[in-house]
């Protein structure tokens, strides 16, 4: 079970701890005042990562090698220097790169290039086959200006087949490390969009695509449209349709063991992004999306307006432990797979990112 | 040699010393400071080395215009200073 919890938010990275009692207390921060987008922690060398954005002053990437208590910057991702090339906005993903490959890290940005480093962040690379394609020129931003990667999935059977979701532009698969890509979309719609693109692999917005450890074949995504799963390492997805109270939201976590578990933190729709009625609930599928649990208990069911952000959602190795985080600020854990939560924190800044450490 | 002088601000994320450099334009000014303190870089220039957007330079109190060329020319007494925006809440 995890007894440790990093959360990235608007402003500073929180470390929180399991005490006796199963209570979780903020134990160390770092970066106070600063907008942390991403965190990763690496349990094949203990190091810790954290992706800033300045704002103003760009980007960046610090290391620590114990546990965030010191902090070293790292060389961020960078866009190479061509004419009219772009710049880095956003780190918007951050993963492992396999147990075969340590060092080696995957980071997904806005607007919309992958890059790769083998030697824990202190170099990075465009993967140029995946940013050559001729099709992510026709990506497009979702929420943001420009199209970002949220989601890196290394296949745990074999570290060269690496999925990536893009908002928006579909899913794409490389078997070959990064080499080759295509996109892997089947199934996947857009009712919003005109009924002769509705089916376009390339408008298709996935807010978030998980991957069962136990099971690698199956995927679950929260897309703009609804929820999808794929039971076939993405060659075919098909629609959930019936998650309670909505099909609408950002984040998703699938159970480590259990590849027919999976949790969804709903809101209202795409236009009105907060709780249904102002009841928070998460729901949980327990047989692939057939029938759903609304769990509520520990949750504020009057006048809560939390959204959660695609990455603000984790679950931990057991399954039993979940935690997710609040863009009002509130930090939720259960340690029973969501039957109850507790509430750790309804004050922090708005949360960008919750990972079990 | 010209003198680089950055706002205080950055101090808390990049140390920013006063330099003293050779360089005849304001590229050639920053990029001497930047290769010896090449983390600074990024926290000036974006990835294309232009400017960034809420960055400004001035040489000898006169804001420089060329933000992605950085070409202006600079007076071999001369001051640089680089500073920018704070926003937020």
């Amino acid at each position: 079970m995890s007894d440790r919890l990093l959360a990235a938010t608007r402003k500073g990275l929180f470390q929180m701890v399991r005490r006796a009692g199963s209570s979780w207390r903020v134990d160390r921060t770092s970066f106070i005042g600063d907008p942390v987008t991403m965190v990763l922690s690496d349990p094949r060398d203990g190091t810790l990562y954290a992706a800033l954005n300045l704002g103003h002053f760009g980007v960046k990437l610090h290391r620590s090698e114990d546990d965030g208590a010191s902090w070293s910057e790292i060389q961020a991702p960078r866009y190479p220097e061509s004419e009219d090339g772009p710049s880095m906005k956003l780190l918007w993903s951050l993963e492992l790169a396999g147990d075969d490959r340590p060092g080696g890290l995957w980071a997904g940005s806005i607007p919309g290039g992958l890059f790769y480093s083998a030697d824990r962040g202190d170099s990075w690379e465009l993967n140029q086959p995946l940013w050559d394609m001729p099709e992510r020129e026709k990506w497009f931003g979702g929420g943001y200006d420009d199209p970002g990667i949220h989601s890196i999935c290394v296949d745990p059977r074999d570290s060269a087949v690496v999925r990536v979701a893009v908002s928006c532009g579909g899913v794409w698969e490389s078997r070959d490390h990064g080499r080759s890509w295509k996109v892997m979309c089947d199934g996947m719609f857009a009712a919003y969009m005109p009924p002769d693109r509705k089916h376009d692999p390339l408008i298709q917005d996935p807010h978030r695509m998980v991957q069962c450890p136990a099971d690698p074949d199956m995927f679950y995504a929260q897309h703009h449209n609804g929820v999808f799963r794929s039971a076939d390492s993405c060659a075919h997805w098909s629609e959930i349709p019936n998650v309670p109270p909505s099909v609408f939201g950002f984040a998703v976590a699938v159970h480590p063991k259990d590849p027919e578990t999976a949790w969804f933190v709903p809101a209202v729709k795409d236009e009105c992004r907060v709780p249904v009625d102002g009841k928070l609930v998460v729901a949980r599928t327990t047989d692939g999306g057939k029938t759903f649990a609304e769990l509520r208990n520990g949750l504020p069911q009057d006048h809560a307006y939390d959204l959660v952000f695609r990455h603000a959602l984790d679950v931990d190795e057991t399954g039993r432990v979940l935690a997710f985080g609040s863009t009002t600020g509130s930090l939720w854990v259960t340690e029973d797979g969501g039957d109850h939560w507790q509430s750790v924190s309804n004050h922090l800044p708005p949360i960008y990112a919750v990972r079990f450490a | 040699m010209v003198k680089v002088r950055f706002t205080s601000n950055l101090e808390r994320h990049v140390k920013t010393p006063t330099a003293e450099v050779a360089g005849g334009t304001v590229r050639e000014a920053l990029d001497a400071v930047f290769s010896s303190n090449p983390m600074l870089r990024s926290y000036i220039l974006d990835d294309q080395g232009a400017l960034r957007r809420h960055v400004m330079v001035f040489v000898d109190g006169e804001q420089v215009l060329d933000r992605s060329g950085l070409a202006d020319v600079v007076p071999s007494d001369a001051e640089i200073f680089v500073m920018q925006a704070l926003s937020g809440g």
